[in-house]
């Protein structure tokens, strides 16, 4: 299926060519960071951990989040569904692969890199992370593609491909649930010592991950003769606005238990995210970008109007993506470093290398998404031919 | 009572299985009360009244570890420090600490936890809790650089490689090795120092004696009649990590 890759119209290629542009310059920055080290980067010993591991954090979430359409499909027949699974898991291969790139781009030593598998070390977390993350990029390039395969010999997908499927929606739910125990059983790292980081983390996940699909389905739509259906993207829909409501509810839920405790180390943070700590604000605007851009998402699912009618629904898509990115990929990570072990504030501010490092990553995912998506599009549009 | 074959392998299997369990709940519902070494567990007390100005301690340390002289705070890296008190002791500073204390320096270091955490992450372990002695160790060479052990240490106390460490060395002791960028290091208790039967050079160093070394585990030591002697308190000992470096304060 993979020669439907290489067949396509100029505006196809001409995307493909510039995410082989960004690509090379996020490589060159990397080729840069390699031989000076991560001293290029705005990280240091007190926030030792930045926008990779922020980065790193939310794909997760997005990779996790196909299970949203796999499950109503498999569990419950959606049949509305049925049309987008495979974009969900390869949105999924899509996503895992920019985390295990965040974390290689992420690594002083990158080429001791297989030392976690010589030496595994499962109390460690991160050895399970690996591990979980692996496992759910092989089940679902196994489950996506003989999936699609099946579908354009109009057959039905082997048998163990339906019980891989079965194992694939726990798998999911432990990505992100592992991914939230690397930071959540720290001690003294008082921003991320909760309880409900894990549940957090897929609240936020089931809200951006299936928004980020709606958006893709909207452009799939849009350039392409396959439309994923009005009924599948109303419930992606519903799906998107309940789970922005609890993510939001979530944080409340964190913001009650710091300030009416009032246990300084619990505030700390929380203070220094959201109003600025001695003086140190640089957080600030952004975290105040996602609280209102999470607002205006939720406005605009709540209403049904507004839900239902398509250019609405893709601004408010657009806000929870871009919203839980800030929170997640940016603040939750940074906000546990700061202040520090000895309660000062060293502030954190990714640099250009960094910026452009990460954007290669970000088009490396759109690279493997645009090939896998051009796939299905052009088998989905042959069946129907 | 009579037993079949098939039942005496039914049986056989499910011991075996609780056996093959017993190490989860030791994990579980294990008593970590006295998690320790087998033999030795070095400690040190540091007697804050007897700290002056001077850095000896410091300058010795960094200059046997070849620690790099990186001006530039964000990306430095030090094993043996000062901070003032309420820094090193958070929790317990409140708003009328006597002038003294608020100008004494404390000396920071690695703490050597009992239970650290810093090991309890490390995906390979490149950080390790040494059997013999409870050193809390580092293998530069089996180090990936991905600075879980910086986020699970709770005091600091562990630096990070950010560049090419052996430009910023002033002199290089031969007899130690340096590290290359993109690993983290901290303070070692001078293992290889105590190896040959010397005091850690901290230790030897300071003029005032405000640095007491020895084994915990023995009752006769230095360490254990300081500590019988005077009220000592630790960092943040309600994590549970259990440092093996205490303050007079």
């Amino acid at each position: 299926m993979l020669e439907k890759a290489f067949s396509g119209s100029k505006r196809y290629w001409s995307w493909v060519i510039f995410l082989l542009v960004l690509i090379g310059i996020g490589f060159g920055s990397y080729l840069y960071q390699l031989n000076k080290g991560l001293a290029v980067t705005g990280m240091s010993r007190d926030v030792s951990w930045g926008l990779y591991i922020g980065q790193f954090t939310f794909f997760v979430g997005v990779a996790a989040s196909a299970v949203m359409v796999v499950l109503p499909y498999y569990l419950h027949n959606v049949k509305e569904f049925g049309r987008i699974t495979v974009f969900g898991e390869f949105l999924a291969i899509a996503a895992v692969t920019m985390c295990l790139l965040f974390i290689i781009v992420d690594l002083g030593k990158p080429m001791r890199l297989f030392n976690v598998l010589i030496y595994a070390t499962p109390h460690s977390i991160m050895f399970w992370d690996m591990i979980v993350l692996n496992g759910y990029l092989l089940l679902n390039i196994l489950i996506g593609w003989n999936v699609l395969e099946a579908e354009r010999n109009a057959v039905a997908p082997p048998k163990w491909v339906k019980k891989l499927v079965y194992v694939s929606i726990p798998w999911a739910v432990s990505i992100h649930t592992v991914t939230a125990f690397l930071i959540s059983g720290l001690p003294g790292r008082h921003y991320w010592l909760t309880s409900i980081m894990a549940a957090r983390f897929l609240a936020s996940a089931f809200a951006a991950g299936p928004a980020l699909l709606i958006i893709l389905s909207l452009i799939v739509k849009k350039f392409t003769k396959f439309n994923p259906g009005e009924t599948a993207i109303k419930k992606l829909a519903l799906i998107v606005s309940y789970a922005t409501i609890i993510s939001i509810f979530f944080v409340i839920l964190e913001f009650f238990t710091a300030f009416y405790s009032n246990i300084p180390s619990h505030m700390h943070s929380l203070e220094y995210l959201f109003a600025g700590l001695e003086g140190h604000s640089n957080m600030v605007p952004f975290m105040w970008m996602f609280a209102v851009l999470a607002v205006i998402a939720m406005v605009l699912l709540i209403n049904p109007g507004t839900r239902n009618k398509e250019n609405t629904l893709l601004i408010a898509c657009i806000a929870v993506f871009v919203s839980m990115m800030l929170e997640k990929g940016l603040g939750l990570i940074i906000g546990g470093f700061i202040p520090n072990a000895f309660e000062k504030v060293t502030e954190y501010a990714p640099t250009l290398p960094e910026l452009l490092i990460t954007l290669g990553v970000w088009a490396i995912g759109a690279f493997i998404l645009t090939i896998l998506y051009k796939v299905a599009v052009s088998v989905k549009e042959e069946v129907r031919a | 009572m009579k037993i079949s074959r098939r039942g005496f392998i039914k049986l056989t299997g499910a011991g075996a299985l609780g056996l093959g369990l017993l190490p989860v709940k030791n994990v579980l519902a294990g008593d970590h009360s006295n998690v320790t070494s087998d033999g030795k567990r070095w400690a040190m007390v540091v007697d804050s009244r007897k700290c002056g100005e001077c850095n000896d301690c410091i300058v010795a340390c960094h200059k046997t570890h070849n620690v790099p002289e990186i001006d530039n705070k964000e990306e430095e890296i030090k094993w043996l420090w000062k901070e003032k008190y309420e820094h090193a002791f958070p929790s317990q500073k409140h708003d009328f600490v006597d002038e003294d204390l608020k100008k004494r320096p404390f000396m920071m270091l690695c703490n050597h936890c009992d239970n650290p955490a810093c090991v309890r992450v490390c995906p390979t372990q490149a950080t390790f809790k040494r059997k013999s002695d409870g050193i809390v160790m580092m293998d530069y060479h089996r180090c990936i650089g991905c600075r879980y052990c910086m986020a699970g240490c709770p005091y600091g106390a562990r630096s990070f490689n950010f560049n090419d460490p052996r430009p910023f060395i002033e002199e290089i002791n031969k007899t130690y090795p340096t590290r290359t960028k993109g690993v983290v290091e901290k303070c070692n208790f001078c293992a290889e120092r105590l190896a040959k039967g010397s005091l850690p050079a901290c230790v030897e160093a300071c003029p005032n004696n405000a640095l007491i070394f020895g084994d915990l585990n023995d009752p006769d030591s230095e360490v254990r009649k300081v500590l019988r002697e005077h009220y000592t308190i630790q960092r943040k000992p309600d994590l549970g990590t259990r440092p093996s470096v205490y303050y007079i304060v």
